[in-house]
This record gives C-alpha cells, sequence and structure tokens, in this order.
C-alpha cells in the first residue's frame, strides 16, 4: 500500500476549545507519567503521630540515591460549617505540604505554624508543593465506621464517590515563598511537568487510607479490620477545580504548545505505522474494553456532561461496531485507517478517546516525548523588535485566521471579562456589560486584542519594524510578544475567542486536567468542576511491579 | 522570604495598577525578578517609582539617540528601558549613549542587561558615581553593590557597548597555551596512518 500522507493536525482544529474540552487522559498524562518515573524510588512512611481522631501530623517520602521528598501531612478538627471546597475557605480537615528532603524536628514545627493556614501562611524554598483538602464526609466517616466494625465499606456508596478526601488547589512554582521552579528544574527525575503536585496529591491519597485505618482501630481495637486493598486500589483523590487554571494555559504558551505538540506528534507516529503489531492491536481493544466499564459509571448531574458522556457512549458502540471487521494483519496503516474512520463518523468527544487509548501501546513513542512536555519560558519572552511590521502580520494571518474574522464590535464578541478578585486573588470571569471591573481585566481576550493589533499593524507603514511600530503602541505589546511566540510554537494559543458569550471556561479547566490525568469529569457549574485523580493507581508498597495501564483497571 | 515568581507576579500587578500597558508591565515583573536575583535593589526601586508617577507621570522617549534629553522633567526609566531594548540592534552602532534626567535609573539597568544578552556584547553603565558592568543578563557587577542608598534620579547615565575584547595579553595566552600542551601526548607514526581522512587520496 502506497504510504498515506501523515501530517500533524492542523493548530486551527485542534486548539478549537470544543476539541480541548474533549480531551482524556492518555499515556502523557502527568500522574501517570510520575508513576512510571517514581516507582523505582523508596517509599516510607516516615511519621505518624494522629491521635484516636486522627487529628496530628504524618511525614511520608520517596527516596533515591540520596535525594528525598517528603511530604508532610496535618490533620486537624474543623467544624461541619467550616468545611468548604471553596478557595475562599479557610479551614480545611488536612493541609499538606511537599518538603525537598527530609524536614528536622524544627521545619515541622515551622510547617505546622504556616501550612493550615494556607495562603495566609509561608513556607520556603525547602518546600515544593503546597495543598489542602476536605474529607467527603459521607464517604469517610461510612469508611470509618464500617472498619471499626469489622466490616469492609459499601463498595456500592464509595462507587459514587470514589475518593475519602478532596483537594481544592494544589500550588506550586513560587507560590506563597514555595521555592521558584529554577532552583529544581535540572532534576532529572522532575523534567515532566506538574511532577511534584502529582507526587503530592499520590502521597495525600496513601495519607487518606491510614487515617482511616487508624480511626477505626482507635475506635475499636478488637474488631476493627484494615480497609481491603482492592477497594483502597479504586479510591483517589478528589479535586475541585475552579476558574484558576483557565488563565495558566493562557499564561503559559510555550508550555501549552509543547504539551498539545506532544500529542500530536505522538498521534502523527502512531498513525504512520505500517505494520501493526497484533498484540499491539489487542493493547488497545482491551484497554478500550476495561474503559468502557468507566465511562459506564462515569456520574454527573450536569446536563452538559450528561450529553458529552451519552454522545461518546453512542460513538463508542459504533466505534465497537467498525472494530470488529478490522483486522490488523490485513491492513497497512491501519491507525491511520481508524483515526480518518472516526474522524469522519464521530464527534470530538469519542474521537479524541480513541487518540488517546491509541498511545497505549506505544512506550517507544510516548516516553521520549515526556521529558519534552516542560517548558523554559523565559527563552522566547524578549520580542524580536527588529522585525517588519509586514512579518508580523503574515504571522496573525497565518495563525489565527479564524481569529480576525471575529465580529468584535458585536457585543457577543466581548460579553465576558476575566479579572482577579480582590478577597482571594483568584482568577474570576464575568459579564462586561452586567458587571463592574472591566476597567481591570486581565490581559486574556487574546483573541479581541490580536484583532485589534492586526487592524492597527494593516494601516501601519509594512516597511517599519516592529520596534518602531510599539513606540505608539504599548496597549498592544503583550500580544505582539504572542504573536511572534505562535510563529515557533503553533499549538501555543487557544484558536478561539475567551471572552466570547459561548465560552464554556470548563473546556478550558478540562484540557489542563486531562493532561494531569483526571478522570470522571463533573461539573458543576459552567464554571467549576470535580474530577477524580489516581483512582486504579498502584498502592506505594506496589508501584515497583506496577504496569501503567492500571488507569482501566479501576472497578468503580 | 518572597519568591523570585511572587517578586514578577506583584510588580507586574502594580505596575499595570501605576499606568503601564499590560505588555510593558510584563517586562517589569520579568526586569525585577532578574535584579532581586542579581542582589541589587529592585523592589524597593520599583514600589517608590510607582508611588512617584501616580502624581507626576514621567516622559517615554521618542526615539534614542547619541544624547538623549527630556522634553519635561524627567525620563521614564521603565520606557527609556523598553524603547532601548527594542532598538538595541540600532542602537549598538552608537557606541556610547547618553540618557539625561532619569527617574530611579536602576529600574533601566535590567533592560540593559538584556540587550547586552541580545546583542552579545557586555555593556557598560554609569550613573551617580555608579558602575555597572552587564554581561549577557547572565550577572551584573557592580561597584558599589552593597549600597542601599536609593538614587531617585540620575543626571546622566552613560551606556557603553564594549567590544569582544580579550581581557589578556598574547603574551600570557600562550603561557598558559604551553602549559596546557604537556596534556598532550606524541603520536606514534602507526597512530599517525589511522587518523581521519589518512590513507585516503582527497583528490576523488
Amino acid at each position: 500500500m502506497k504510504k498515506p500522507n501523515i501530517n500533524l493536525r492542523e493548530p486551527s482544529m485542534v486548539m478549537k476549545l470544543s476539541r480541548l474540552g474533549s480531551f482524556h487522559q492518555s499515556k502523557l498524562s502527568f500522574l501517570r507519567s510520575f508513576i512510571r518515573e517514581f516507582k523505582s524510588w523508596n517509599y516510607k512512611r516516615d511519621l505518624f503521630d494522629l491521635n484516636k481522631d486522627g487529628h496530628g501530623t504524618a511525614v511520608y517520602s520517596f527516596e533515591k540515591k540520596g535525594r528525598s521528598y517528603s511530604l508532610v501531612c496535618f490533620a486537624q478538627h474543623i467544624k461541619p460549617e467550616e468545611r468548604s471546597d471553596r478557595v475562599i475557605a479557610t479551614k480545611w480537615d488536612s493541609a499538606f505540604v511537599l518538603h525537598d528532603g527530609t524536614p528536622s524536628k524544627k521545619d515541622i514545627d515551622r510547617l505546622r505554624k504556616n501550612v493550615p493556614k494556607q495562603e495566609v501562611g509561608r513556607v520556603t524554598y525547602k518546600e515544593l508543593t503546597l495543598s489542602r483538602a476536605n474529607k467527603s464526609v459521607r464517604a469517610f466517616d461510612h469508611v470509618v465506621n464500617s472498619l471499626s466494625i469489622g466490616k469492609q465499606p459499601d463498595k456500592e456508596l464509595l462507587k459514587k464517590v470514589g475518593y475519602l478526601y478532596r483537594t481544592t488547589a494544589v500550588y506550586g512554582s513560587g507560590k506563597f515563598g514555595l521555592a521558584d521552579r529554577f532552583r529544581i528544574k535540572d532534576r532529572k527525575e522532575i523534567y515532566g511537568p506538574f511532577r511534584l503536585e502529582m507526587m503530592l496529591v499520590y502521597l495525600v491519597r496513601q495519607f487518606t487510607f491510614d487515617q482511616v485505618n487508624h480511626i477505626a482501630k482507635c475506635k475499636n481495637s478488637k474488631k476493627a479490620v484494615m480497609l481491603e486493598e482492592n477497594i483502597a486500589r479504586n479510591l483517589g483523590i478528589g479535586n475541585s477545580t475552579g476558574l484558576g487554571m483557565a488563565p495558566f494555559i493562557v499564561n503559559h504558551p510555550t508550555l501549552l504548545h509543547n504539551w498539545i505538540y506532544c500529542r500530536e506528534k505522538a498521534l502523527k507516529e502512531i498513525r504512520s505505522i505500517e505494520k501493526v503489531d497484533g498484540n499491539d492491536f489487542n493493547i488497545f481493544k482491551s484497554c478500550l474494553d476495561k474503559s468502557k466499564m468507566n465511562i459506564d459509571t462515569w456520574l454527573t448531574d450536569s446536563q452538559y456532561q450528561i450529553n458529552k458522556i451519552d454522545s461518546l457512549k453512542l460513538d463508542l458502540s459504533k466505534f465497537f461496531k467498525y472494530l470488529k471487521n478490522l483486522n490488523s494483519e490485513e491492513n497497512d496503516y491501519l491507525w491511520n485507517l481508524v483515526y480518518l474512520w472516526a474522524e469522519q463518523n464521530l464527534k470530538e468527544e469519542c474521537v479524541e478517546y480513541i487518540v488517546s487509548l491509541m498511545m497505549e501501546p506505544y512506550d517507544s513513542i510516548i516516553e521520549p516525548l515526556i521529558n519534552k512536555m516542560s517548558s523554559e519560558e523565559e527563552k522566547y519572552f524578549n520580542i524580536p523588535a527588529d522585525r517588519k511590521v509586514s512579518d508580523l502580520k503574515k504571522i496573525i494571518e497565518k495563525n489565527y485566521k479564524s481569529i480576525i474574522e471575529i465580529d468584535f464590535k458585536d457585543k457577543n464578541s466581548t460579553s465576558n471579562f476575566w479579572f482577579i478578585s480582590k478577597n482571594k486573588e483568584e482568577p474570576r470571569v464575568a459579564n462586561r456589560y452586567e458587571e463592574r471591573g472591566s476597567d481591570l481585566e486581565q490581559p486574556l481576550a487574546i483573541a479581541r486584542d490580536i484583532k485589534k493589533l492586526y487592524e492597527k499593524l494593516t494601516k501601519n507603514n509594512q516597511k517599519k519594524t516592529i520596534a518602531n511600530f510599539l513606540l505608539s503602541n504599548d496597549d498592544l505589546r503583550h500580544v505582539v510578544r504572542r504573536a511572534f511566540i505562535v510563529e515557533k510554537f503553533p499549538y501555543s494559543e487557544i484558536q478561539d475567542n475567551t471572552i466570547g458569550a459561548s465560552l464554556v471556561p470548563i473546556d478550558m479547566l478540562r484540557l489542563k486536567l486531562s493532561f494531569f490525568g483526571a478522570v470522571k469529569f463533573d461539573p458543576r457549574s459552567d464554571k467549576w468542576l470535580r474530577i477524580n485523580m489516581y483512582q486504579g493507581a498502584p498502592l506505594p508498597h506496589e508501584m515497583k511491579l506496577s504496569k501503567d495501564n492500571w488507569v482501566y483497571n479501576s472497578l468503580n | 522570604m518572597q519568591s523570585f515568581s511572587e517578586i514578577d507576579t506583584t510588580s507586574k500587578r502594580a505596575s499595570k495598577a501605576a499606568g503601564f500597558a499590560w505588555g510593558v508591565a510584563e517586562e517589569v515583573g520579568k526586569n525585577m525578578r532578574n535584579l532581586e536575583m542579581f542582589g541589587l535593589p529592585g523592589v524597593k526601586n520599583l514600589n517608590l517609582y510607582l508611588k512617584k508617577i501616580k502624581k507626576t507621570p514621567s516622559e517615554k522617549p521618542k526615539k534614542i539617540e547619541k544624547k538623549n534629553k527630556p522634553q519635561s522633567k524627567e525620563f521614564c526609566p521603565i520606557y527609556c528601558g523598553t524603547v532601548f531594548l527594542d532598538n538595541c540592534k540600532r542602537l549598538e552602532s552608537l557606541k556610547l549613549i547618553k540618557f539625561f534626567n532619569v527617574s530611579y535609573p536602576l529600574l533601566f539597568l535590567p533592560f540593559l542587561s538584556r540587550a547586552s544578552d541580545i546583542i552579545g556584547k557586555k555593556i557598560s553603565v554609569k550613573y551617580e558615581k555608579n558602575n555597572f558592568l552587564l554581561n549577557f543578563d547572565k550577572t551584573i557587577f557592580s561597584n558599589n553593590i552593597n549600597n542601599s542608598k536609593i538614587i531617585s534620579k540620575a543626571k546622566e547615565i552613560s551606556i557603553e557597548f564594549l567590544e569582544n575584547n580579550n581581557l589578556f595579553s598574547i603574551k600570557e595566552w600562550k603561557e598558559l597555551y604551553r602549559l596546557s600542551e604537556e596534556t598532550f601526548v606524541e603520536e606514534t607514526d602507526s597512530s599517525k596512518k589511522k587518523g581521519a581522512g589518512a590513507g585516503l587520496t582527497d583528490n576523488d
């Protein structure tokens, strides 16, 4: 068979919010690459000093060749009325910090005074990531009560919840005094993005299991039993994610490019395989079968998500029929056939689901890409101001084709604005024409500002330099920088209007969360959602022998 | 201690609040991170300058020549910086450039440091008995780095692009080279015959 012409998918297609909001976890996801990287490290519970109610301090660590990372946990009593997943909360059931190395007693005392306060406290460059979490009270109490009377918890109830604790934010990279990324960026084990955030969440998960076992035992030392590992393994850590994540992907264009580019490169390489090995095809089919079970238990009250899940289920049944007649031995470029068929017959949600699954058999393609998913953003900050106005105009025409066609005189195109809330310094989005504050708008209206830049460039002398253009156009400097970045990094820009009336902010969150490796997206509004991380993941003592496709082993 | 990331973000937001466009504020954020990293009091200077311009905004240069004097009282160090940075490749040919009456001149410095990196030449900066040597945005050497005295205005800033010259004589280099030769091993005739390109005609 003649080799088909297989290219990277165009940014104009991939970078649409509806497409990005249909992404799913994959072998590239950060929590999976974290487990692959750290499975050879030594896990230890260094301290477990909790009272009968489960309040106190615990320390967990990973160590290898003299380097260690320690999670310090502080659990406290809070009243039911104080428990809130909102970022504006001031108290949490537990607070966590990942310390670089082994914390001394002095460090732990210092952290105890600060970590439970989160944003109000201060940490130091010796700390790497910070988080807090609340119990899922119905699941937590049920598990403790069951274990204390010698019974395992009701799996049906746990299936509905999926975790014992929900984190409400995970901070890193210099926030609240944490170490700046540059201090640690050359450590090979953390080349992949968000690796230390992933480590924190993973160790928090183990803390939740140890905590329920401990409380149950204190409650009834004679009868209490330990939580069965099969049940624990199928519990993850929940997370409530709000708009804070959305500006991140706009503010880190080269990083965004690297994530998407690696995904696209993997897809291209897989589609370009001429003879697909039967075993590899079976791995794909097996993961697909198992994952279908997960979709069936994906519960949400959100009509938006229900529609997405229904469409996914419907499309998957079509896909299963198509697969029945497909044989890897008879078809050259099998993955390309599969992909092209999916694009023609299925909706984006299912196409991207299949794209994720297509990566499963291919460690050799995926593994080299993992280390390319970080970015040295500083390198691309300077504007090449000696370039000509005509150059920049051409860059915009090539890379923002659909953006410059948007009519921003139409109020629907500018209905929203992004701002930082005064009380919690968190990003928010509001209606420009109904709410106050648009004069303090954040520079996240990229589409509108690019269009404005384009119109000004068009009227300008094409031979003049960008330096000359910027002399009288300071207000466009931020998008001039972006346009030159997109020239080198074509997947760095969302190809949609992030302030339009039809904006669904959770599409932006879902993009980032899929790269984290989150599952069970459960939107609670168009502005925040709940997810689950590490459901089905090996327990720490099982990591060394674990297989990477654990994500499909979840029973819940 | 504040992280550099916090310094960047807060400086950016404060600059925007003081009236700079977002793109310019982004430059300031990055610059404050650099200044503080180099051990220079960026945040202190920025804080004072932003307070000052809330009352009286200072001037942006329309273009940069060998000698630059503000039409009003003072030049803005941030606008001087953005214009200098954007035009640095052209300005290199001027060799020595002077600015007169610049507010909080330390805030001009990180732009010049970045220009040094872009053009690949060291830059010497002098004002009010302060000398700085900017090394490709990797380091800044100063003659009084511990001086916490804030200079709110430089009557004259002199900026010189330094040619990429050796800081040692040929004699010193030769002496060092001779010493380095003591790590070399005399080749045998047989190994000479096996070296790259040996034994083949080069006229093929």
